[in-house]
């Protein structure tokens, strides 16, 4: 069982990763001395391309694994994610089509979500 | 998240055990409540409810937004024997996300033509549970369909021991009396003999092998879905 030990190649979207996947790579990440950060998809409305609960783990350099939304806010999230390892304080970030920064970034489904995002202390 | 605590995340999920990390979306803070401790917990009754649904999401309390991240095992299902009840049951289990592995030591039964895609072994159950099987968990249903009690028994004594949430063995009343009376002689409790649900199956008329899968596979359902898991409670 080390589903953590290999790193994805930057920026991948590696969108079959189980959760059991995305969680043991955030320990081995954070154990080998990366600063990681966590989102997690905490609510949707509408026809959101990830159920509540989906993991992306995100390291300084941007290497990801997991997916909150299919790939649309990914970039969103990975911008976010380094501020957030920088600042430490987690934020909720809400994407959708009434969003108007959200559309730029948008779900073309047409569905919102709101994600959380941590540092790994 | 503290390291620490997803450490003991990954470690409950490891060991096929539930576990709920309750997140204040406010500022962070988070605690993981283990399985066992659910039942103590302030917010037990929530828990437990999103325990039994298996699905994560927010929820209120004391005035606080919590996200509560459900880690639930996937769910197992073992069926003793390649019966035709067991063919047919197949491809209902797998669009229920059920892990299934059908095991019968009789290998003209337990072919893959019979079981294609199948996780099929041609062993006797008391020979492969533990070992080329992983070991039955309270995540597991077990179904028992061969009739015959050199192989259906003591794959049911493994499920009671293992306390399988869902344990059922086909067979009529009178069979399932002779089967009563031959785990009561192992030593097995009635409340543990009470378990087994026995005729197999939610009670909707069945006849044919594919109505009869689908009266245990709702019948697991239930059981998974229903009430709060034994050691939950």
């Amino acid at each position: 069982m080390d589903a953590g030990g290999a790193r994805p190649p930057k920026a991948s979207l590696a969108m079959l990763s189980t959760d059991t996947d995305i969680l043991a790579a955030a320990e081995t990440w954070r154990r080998d001395g990366h600063a990681v950060a966590l989102a997690t998809v905490i609510e949707t409305w509408g026809s959101a391309p990830r159920p509540v609960g989906s993991h992306l783990v995100v390291d300084e350099a941007g290497n990801l694994l997991g997916s909150v939304s299919g790939g649309c806010v990914e970039g969103a999230v990975i911008t976010e994610a380094i501020e957030v390892i920088e600042a430490g304080a987690p934020r909720v970030l809400e994407f959708g089509v009434a969003d108007e920064t959200a559309w730029r970034a948008g779900l073309s489904c047409g569905g919102r979500i709101r994600v959380f995002v941590e540092r790994l202390d | 998240m503290r390291a620490d605590i997803l450490a003991s995340l990954n470690a409950e999920r490891a060991a096929r055990r539930a576990a709920i990390l309750v997140t204040d979306i406010a500022d962070g803070s988070q605690r993981l409540v283990r399985e066992a401790e659910i039942a103590g917990d302030p917010l037990g009754p929530v828990l437990g409810k999103h325990l039994a649904s298996a699905k994560s999401g927010l929820v209120e309390a004391d005035g606080r937004t919590l996200f509560l991240t459900v880690q639930v095992p996937p769910v197992r299902l073992v069926v003793i024997g390649a019966v035709h009840i067991s063919q047919a049951m197949a491809p209902m289990a797998a669009a229920l996300d059920l892990a299934l592995t059908v095991i019968d030591p009789r290998t003209a039964f337990a072919t893959p033509e019979r079981f294609p895609g199948v996780e099929l072994v041609a062993e006797w159950p008391e020979a492969v549970l533990g070992s080329r099987v992983p070991p039955l968990d309270r995540y597991c249903a077990l179904a028992a369909l061969t009739h015959d009690p050199k192989i259906d028994d003591p794959a049911l004594k493994a499920a009671l021991t293992a306390e399988c949430f869902y344990v059922g063995a086909l067979g009529s009343r009178k069979t399932h009396a002779a089967r009563v009376a031959r785990l009561g002689a192992a030593g097995f409790s009635p409340e543990q003999i009470g378990r087994i649900r026995a005729p197999i199956g939610l009670a909707i008329g069945a006849v044919s092998p594919a109505e009869i899968a689908l009266a245990v596979l709702a019948e697991v359902v239930a059981a998974l879905r229903r009430a709060p898991r034994p050691e939950a409670a």
